[in-house]
């Protein structure tokens, strides 16, 4: 299960080759706003090399294009798709036709792979968000964008965010209803260490998969928050546990310490135990060349010039 | 075969970057200079043939200013400075 997503900017090496040992669950290598346009072309390059680089790391790839309606969207596919990314995270997603047009694009590639996923950012988006999660099974799921989506509703971000809480609502039953995962919005102060627990936390609460960040400092917190408890874990063994024995023994009513367990609990321990069953991301074995020697020269020297 | 019609540049002098010129030349010329050429110059200077050769290109005056950029950087640094050079198109054209 995907609990983190990392925002990357694309031209950036220095970022982008350290992104797999950051603990994120997948890196979202940034084509868009993090680009400037003189230098699209050279992100291209440099994110299929990266999502090359990545696929000896435990985390997923992400590449957020630019948006549909701009000159680089189709030269972003078709220089991207070849390396095989994860997703495709599609900006600006507001109707069903964007997300057909979208992988209409991506199949010219021949790449039947790669998913997508649609980044949702304005009110029109909010309003279809079911079409949208809905559109193909190639839709991965949902990712609330709020910077965009408040300037859209004429309106401003605040640390509470009572501004999204419609919209948050929203596309969480959307995409469930869609059968989706569902990613919530970055929280955007980086020194605000309060700030992001308790934004996780309301996140978790309206029942988002995860969290969205542009900082590795909130990778920590997201995960934590996003996983569940070691009690949360043994309630659900257990719960798990007495309905099979209530089902070898015939028993249509299954009991947990004296009181009755009814096909919802089961259903959200079965999650629980599943949420935990997927791989988590940890540091990877790399195999010796050329570049992690090039990283080893660098941190033995920094270290012989930290000892000097 | 692709031709180098113009002097191009590509990435920076950040660290973990490099910095490519490229320039149009009678033969192939290579220039490096760069953090780690003691240890890893023919290294570098294999990868750059290499690309070179994938993109056509046999004659060109290129200079790296390597910063410790991994090979998948410096790959797509001269790529992109090919690109920029063979093609006639502008820096960030879209296609």
């Amino acid at each position: 299960m995907i609990r983190s997503l990392l925002f990357i900017p694309g031209n950036s090496p220095s970022l982008l080759v350290g992104g797999g040992f950051l603990g994120a669950d997948a890196l979202i290598l940034d084509l868009e706003d993090a680009v400037a346009p003189a230098e699209k072309d050279a992100a291209r390059l440099l994110v299929q090399n990266a999502v090359r680089w990545f696929k000896r790391f435990p985390v997923r790839t992400i590449v957020r294009v630019n948006a549909l309606d701009t000159p680089y969207f189709r030269a972003d596919i078709q220089t991207v798709l070849p390396a095989e990314p994860d997703m495709i995270m599609l900006p600006k997603s507001g109707t069903r036709s964007d997300i057909e047009q979208a992988l209409s694009v991506m199949s010219v590639t021949g790449n039947e792979k790669t998913a997508l996923f649609p980044l949702v950012e304005t009110a029109l988006g909010i309003e279809n968000a079911y079409s949208i999660a809905a559109s193909s099974p190639r839709v991965y799921g949902l990712l609330l964008g709020a910077e965009d989506l408040t300037r859209d509703l004429h309106t401003k971000r605040t640390g509470e965010g009572a501004e999204i809480a419609y919209a948050r609502g929203r596309i969480v039953c959307a995409a469930r209803a869609a059968g989706k995962e569902v990613y919530d919005t970055p929280f955007t102060d980086v020194n605000d260490d309060a700030g992001i627990l308790a934004d996780t936390e309301t996140a978790k609460s309206f029942g988002f998969t995860g969290k969205a960040s542009i900082s590795p400092r909130h990778i920590d917190p997201i995960n934590r928050i996003f996983s569940p408890s070691p009690a949360e874990i043994r309630e659900a063994q257990d719960i798990v546990r007495a309905a099979k024995e209530a089902e070898k023994e015939g028993r249509g009513v299954i009991a947990l310490n004296g009181k009755m367990i009814d096909a919802p609990v089961l259903a959200r321990a079965e999650q629980v135990l599943a949420s935990i069953s997927a791989p988590t991301p940890v540091a990877a074995s790399i195999t010796t060349d050329k570049a992690d020697k090039k990283e080893n020269e660098e941190r033995s020297d920094k270290e012989v010039s930290d000892e000097r | 075969m692709a031709k180098i019609v113009k002097r191009a540049t590509a990435g920076t002098m950040e660290s973990s970057d490099a910095f490519v010129q490229i320039a149009p030349a009678d033969d192939l010329e290579i220039e490096l200079h760069s953090v780690v050429e003691e240890q890893f110059g023919e290294d570098i200077r294999a990868l750059i043939r290499r690309v070179l050769n994938e993109s056509g290109i046999q004659s060109a005056h290129l200079r790296v200013e390597d910063r410790g950029a991994l090979d998948c950087v410096l790959e797509a640094r001269i790529r992109t400075a090919v690109s920029r050079a063979a093609e006639g198109t502008k820096k960030g054209d879209a296609q």
